[in-house]
């Protein structure tokens, strides 16, 4: 046992607080023996105070101003003793100038919130309306770190095994139709847990789940009374606290254990979680915006500014996080080894992740020091990372982001190619074949792992709506439609919105079904929106960001609506699940690597070896040769007509010895338009097939 | 805050009132002497109005020290409310909670 540090004593007292100098790091606030370490880092400032809090109150208990010898560098840090941990609230005042035309915006009326706070307070409960009156709104607090995490560690599930679920932690079980005890929280989708490994997912991503503020701009809509809110919280207050709100303990603070126990019960049942991380922009947004750290603390080195002192806006939101000053290189690496290594995350989204790329004048970059960092990182290696390959200053990087060898992008180019090509547009077939390959054009040197492959997201139509609805319908937004992409790429089957036609209906649940189907064939990483398995709608608004209400929300009783699309998108994960011959690291070579006498991959159309790639064609086929799957695998044929007609499709042989039986087939009505292994039907005739009018068909090679 | 007395060879420790980061430290010194050397112990909640992430560590660390030794802990009484937040935060997994005194007494072995 060792002894107590014998540096361990206050040495000063102010106001009955003991305190002495403190360590430089780490950053923030530490629970250290008998008391509490806070670090603070400010380039620019002339002097610090340490403000001190009882939980919720609005006077200050004490305001320790930092004695001069208690700076390092331009490290503030000082040690108080005797602090009750669960009751603190702390903030800083700081001295500096106020100079904006020469970046700095220093007001030592203003209490600051700690970047690096493992908690921020004042948003604990999720809706609750704040007192506007407060003078300050977001207070740093203490976190406990000894959560007891077992046997626990990220799952490191290789990443072309990986079917990921894109999930907002209230839209999840918000709704009162999710029967869960605690709706809207981590522990909420706890509950659903079994439900989750049921439709097959492995991986979960959460939409933004750092502190933000829900209010932010918070409006009532004109005409129906109704509040709007920042409802996906692509906002960041705090990047080290774990959205309060979100939590059904947050009013107690246990956020912190609420969403662990979350992350620690997914990884029991096989799912990894990912985050959806903002570096791109603070909530602090430009000139107008409020004052609650970073402006404050040391704005010259946190935002990317203008020659004469204005915020750049590449983000959209107002400001620029100044990702690549060393500073708040560090800042960010410090806050994602954080989340792998406190909260056992699997792996992080970058919103926007091109502004991460661009130098501290908004240009881009050819090797940015952040992207590098992160892509090297001990901590980080074997976390995924996956980049939103654009910003809003118009920078393009789908296929071109700085990957070193390591990053994974959302494959924009995946989603609006599949979207043409499944609504009937015609010229788009020879892209359709490189898309499901993994997308060789724009990751040739990385692998199909690099390509998240999706063709809904939470921005844009859920898939419902993306065949029942032509145009945008965001009035709901109250920004008279003019939010939210207009280049939709969508098609409503005939009828605008919700129908009672039979044959419209009809024709909308097999286009989701060939959606999810050529999604789970495709070499990349397939990621579902939620609700899409079971045909959730957003009535036509393809902008859903601030809608905590029936818009945003997963109502699950569509579940029993549509039993049959639920029952098709588990079966076809299950699908891709047990055939390694759709998962790949590598790209197919187009020719025999293992002497069984087909190629990797062999392109058909309606005639076998024949694929139409001419500017008419609607139709695409492909076989799989399950001899070149990394483990023994059958082959896989893939019948693709987007024609308004049924066309016969001559095969190509199953090979082996063996023959075709039908998987899938989506003009069929369930149960038969998908099959378990065991139940598959052979085709009668193994030489060729009808495919359905816009449908697709799926074929397994096995012994008869 | 914590009053002991012992029903044949089981230990009940009875607590009350708030256990948070103030009273944690204070209920741990007066729970310790009681618990040495005992292998069987009720923790009876019944009057614990809220306990707080503090409180919620004390328990567990209390826990883990007993059961080291190879004693066996129940916990009685748990209002719906705290089972729902120790629900929350992943603690109820580690704990054999029972309604009542007696039928932890019975899962013991004991016989009142």
């Amino acid at each position: 046992m060792m002894e107590p540090r014998i540096d361990y004593y206050p040495t000063h007292e102010y106001q009955g607080f003991k305190f002495r100098r403190g360590h430089t790091l780490p950053f923030g606030a530490t629970v250290v023996p008998s008391g509490v370490n806070f670090s603070l880092f400010s380039s620019a400032a002339t002097g610090c105070t340490l403000v001190l809090f009882r939980k919720h109150e609005e006077e200050p208990m004490v305001e320790i101003e930092f004695p001069q010898e208690f700076r390092i560098g331009d490290v503030y840090s000082m040690i108080v003793f005797d602090l009750d941990v669960e009751e603190l609230e702390y903030g800083y005042r700081m001295d500096g100038p106020w100079n904006p035309s020469a970046g700095h915006r220093f007001d030592r009326t203003k209490v600051l919130c700690d970047p690096y706070a493992r908690v921020v307070g004042g948003r604990d409960i999720w809706r609750e309306e704040p007192d506007w009156e407060k003078r300050q709104h977001h207070r740093g607090r203490l976190a406990f770190n000894d959560f007891d995490w077992e046997h626990d560690r990220p799952l490191e599930i290789p990443t072309e095994d990986l079917v990921i679920y894109e999930t907002h932690v209230r839209g999840f079980t918000a709704h009162p139709s999710s029967g869960v005890s605690a709706p809207g929280t981590y522990a909420g989708i706890r509950e659903k847990i079994p439900y989750l490994k049921e439709l097959g997912v492995n991986c979960i991503e959460l939409l933004p789940i750092f502190e933000f503020d829900e209010w932010e701009n918070s409006r009532k809509h004109p005409d129906t009374g109704e509040w709007l809110l920042n409802y996906w919280g692509y906002s960041t207050l705090g990047f080290f606290a774990p959205k309060a709100g979100f939590a059904a303990t947050g009013r107690f603070g246990m956020q912190v254990d609420e969403l662990k126990t979350l992350i620690k019960e997914l990884h029991q049942a096989g799912i990894e979680v990912m985050l959806d991380v903002v570096f791109n922009h603070t909530a602090e947004g430009d000139h107008r915006g409020p004052v609650i750290s970073y402006r404050g603390l040391d704005n010259k080195t946190y935002y990317i500014l203008t020659p004469d002192g204005w915020y750049y806006n590449f983000s959209g939101c107002g400001n620029t996080l100044n990702c690549n000053h060393p500073v708040v290189r560090n800042m960010v690496l410090d806050c994602l080894r954080y989340w792998a290594a406190e909260y056992h995350v699997d792996g992080f989204r970058f919103d926007l992740a091109s502004i991460l790329g661009r130098d501290q004048n908004g240009a881009p970059l050819s090797n940015p020091p952040l992207l590098e960092s992160l892509a090297y990182d001990p901590v980080l290696s074997k976390c995924k990372l996956i980049a939103e390959a654009w910003d809003a200053g118009g920078l393009y990087q789908v296929g071109s982001f700085p990957a070193y060898g390591r990053w994974a992008e959302w494959n924009g180019k995946y989603r609006d190619s599949t979207r043409k090509f499944l609504k009937g547009d015609t010229g788009h077939v020879g892209e359709i074949a490189t898309r499901i390959q993994g997308s060789p054009d724009l990751y040739y040197y990385r692998g199909p792992t690099a390509s998240v492959n999706f063709i809904t997201c939470h921005d844009g139509f859920t898939l419902r709506d993306l065949f029942s609805y032509n145009y945008k319908h965001n009035e709901a937004n109250g920004e008279n439609n003019n939010d939210g992409s207009n280049d939709n790429e969508s098609w409503n089957c005939g009828w605008e919105g919700e129908s009672t036609d039979p044959a419209v209906n009809h024709m909308r649940a097999q286009m989701m079904k060939n959606a999810i189907c050529l999604l789970m064939v495709s070499r990349g990483i397939p990621m579902l929106l939620m609700g899409d398995e079971f045909g959730r709608t957003q009535h036509g608004n393809n902008n859903a960001y601030c809608h905590d209400d029936e818009l945003g929300w997963m109502d699950w009783a569509l579940a029993q609506d549509n039993p049959e699309l639920l029952r098709f998108t588990r079966e076809m994960v299950r699908f891709r699940h047990q055939h390694p011959v759709l998962r790949s690291k590598s790209f197919f070579e187009h020719r025999d690597r293992v002497g069984s006498g087909y190629p990797d991959i062999s392109f058909h159309g309606t005639q076998a070896y024949w694929p139409d790639f001419s500017p008419g064609s609607r139709c695409l086929a492909f076989r799989l040769d399950g001899a070149h799957a990394g483990s023994p695998d059958s082959s896989i044929y893939v019948a693709m007509n987007m024609y308004w007609d049924g066309l016969p499709y001559q095969l190509p042989p199953a090979g082996d010895g063996k023959s075709w039986k039908i998987a899938v087939n989506t003009s069929m009505p369930s149960p038969h338009d998908i099959y378990s292994t065991s139940e598959a039907p052979f085709l009668q005739d193994q030489s060729s097939a009808i495919v359905g009018p816009r449908s697709m068909m799926v074929l397994v090679a096995d012994s008869q | 805050m914590v009053s002991v007395n012992k029903q044949g060879n089981v230990t009940v420790i009875e607590l009350e009132g708030s256990i948070d980061g103030k009273t944690a430290p204070q209920v741990r010194d007066e729970m310790r002497p009681a618990l040495e050397g005992c292998t069987e112990a009720i923790l009876d909640m019944t009057k614990v109005g809220y306990l707080s992430s503090a409180g919620l560590r004390l328990l567990l660390l209390v826990y883990r020290e007993f059961t080291a030794r190879k004693g066996k802990l129940m916990l009685v009484g748990v209002s719906p409310d705290i089972q729902a937040v120790m629900s929350h935060t992943g603690f109820l997994n580690f704990f054999t909670l029972k309604d009542t005194q007696a039928q932890a007494m019975e899962a013991l072995g004991q016989t009142q």
